[in-house]
């Protein structure tokens, strides 16, 4: 598996896993669907971005910066969109999207494959 | 009268022991060790302008020894192998061959508590390169020890003084079956082995214990087939696999996973930790 594939699958992989844990809190169980469906998207953009930069700079620590970051940003801009109830869950979605991207940039960094440089 | 004391004997033995080579291109500088077959002297090269060492056979020894010893190390080019630059016969007689001169220190004299075990083991894997590469052209060096091997200045490994027929080897580092036979491909693999015992710390872990061991097993059919199956083994514990030499139970397999993919499991710890955290948050 490449490196952008790499980041693909386990980038939709981990936003499912993220987005299920939604399931224990109670009052998202509702919009449980739309959860799992934004997360893996997200997983997956996240994915694509710590691919392409993986290929560009062979990195284990500045591969999991990288990942943690955009995967930081992306769910930040998941978060500011209000609830139905009107509550924005900043803390809930940020840390573990944090967390999330750091693992799909270390995966991504692991994946064989070419890189251009070596830092 | 002089009183002749040890000291004395000893330098004019090594005064009168000191090569002729004034019917050569070389200009002697000084005795830097002694071979199992000879003397090996620094000397400087006036053709080419560079120094060299010199190998010059003990008197007590028939040339065809020093003879056949250059044409095997000519036979093999490999870095790790000295290559010899000419042969020929002394204007006193005795066989000589020249040689590209090594600057750094005899393995035994580099080995100190310091050093790494990945340099301990880099030096063991050039000194197997050699050896298998040796093996492929049909040639054994029945001798391997710490002394006949050097580590250069910038960290290059030489394996030195090939042996010839009737090189019975060293006992700590001699095959079990090398005493009644001509030794083979084997018995390089049993030397190794203990080079590698020879060369491990006092912590040094089981796993790389066991490649030792079972490179010395007494029987030859149960050590390594041969020394790239050897350095293979190596190569797995250092790049955290689980070697051939050493069955692993449950438990063992799973620490030494563990601590390959330490940083994967630290991020997996951190996605549980920051869900459980997230979860007794929301019923505060």
């Amino acid at each position: 598996m490449n490196k952008i594939v790499t980041g693909l699958v386990f980038g939709a992989l981990l936003g499912l896993l993220d987005g299920a844990t939604a399931w224990f809190t109670p009052e998202a169980r509702s919009m449980i669907a739309g959860i799992l469906m934004g997360s893996s998207i997200k997983g997956l953009v996240v994915g694509l971005l710590s691919g392409w930069f993986a290929r560009k700079v062979n990195s284990l620590q500045w591969g999991i910066a990288f990942g943690a970051t955009i995967g930081l940003f992306f769910a930040f801009l998941v978060a500011l969109q209000p609830q139905p109830s009107g509550n924005h869950y900043y803390l809930e979605i940020m840390l573990p999207g944090f967390v999330t991207g750091a693992i799909i940039g270390f995966l991504t960094q692991r994946a064989s494959g070419p890189s251009k440089q070596t830092v | 009268m002089i009183d002749l004391n040890d000291s004395i004997l000893d330098h004019l033995r090594h005064v009168l022991d000191e090569p002729e080579l004034s019917g050569t291109r070389y200009e002697l500088e000084a005795e830097i060790g002694r071979g199992g077959l000879g003397v090996v002297y620094a000397a400087h090269d006036r053709e080419l302008r560079r120094r060299v060492a010199i190998k010059v056979l003990d008197s007590t020894l028939p040339p065809v020894h020093l003879e056949e010893e250059a044409r095997i190390i000519a036979s093999l080019e490999h870095p790790a192998i000295v290559p010899v630059y000419d042969a020929g016969a002394l204007p006193d007689g005795r066989a000589y061959y020249a040689m590209k001169l090594v600057s750094g220190q005899r393995l035994d004299r580099y080995l100190n508590p310091r050093l790494s075990l990945t340099e301990r083991l880099r030096v063991i894997q050039r000194a197997g390169e050699a050896l298998a590469f040796a093996h492929t052209r049909g040639i054994v060096h029945r001798d391997l020890k710490p002394q006949n091997i050097m580590v250069g200045s910038f960290g290059e490994v030489y394996v030195m003084d090939w042996g010839v027929e009737g090189v019975a080897g060293t006992p700590q580092f001699r095959a079990p079956e090398q005493a009644g036979r001509e030794p083979d491909p084997r018995s390089d693999g049993y030397a190794l082995g203990a080079l590698l015992q020879f060369l491990l710390p006092e912590d040094a872990p089981r796993a790389l214990r066991a490649v030792a061991a079972k490179a010395m097993s007494p029987a030859p059919e149960a050590r390594y087939p041969d020394i790239p199956s050897f350095l293979l083994d190596l190569q797995r514990f250092q790049d955290g696999l689980a070697v051939e030499a050493f069955p692993e139970s449950f438990w063992q397999r799973t620490g030494r996973y563990a601590r390959r993919n330490q940083v994967l499991l630290l991020l997996l710890a951190a996605f549980v930790a920051v869900k459980f955290f997230l979860f007794f948050l929301r019923r505060l």
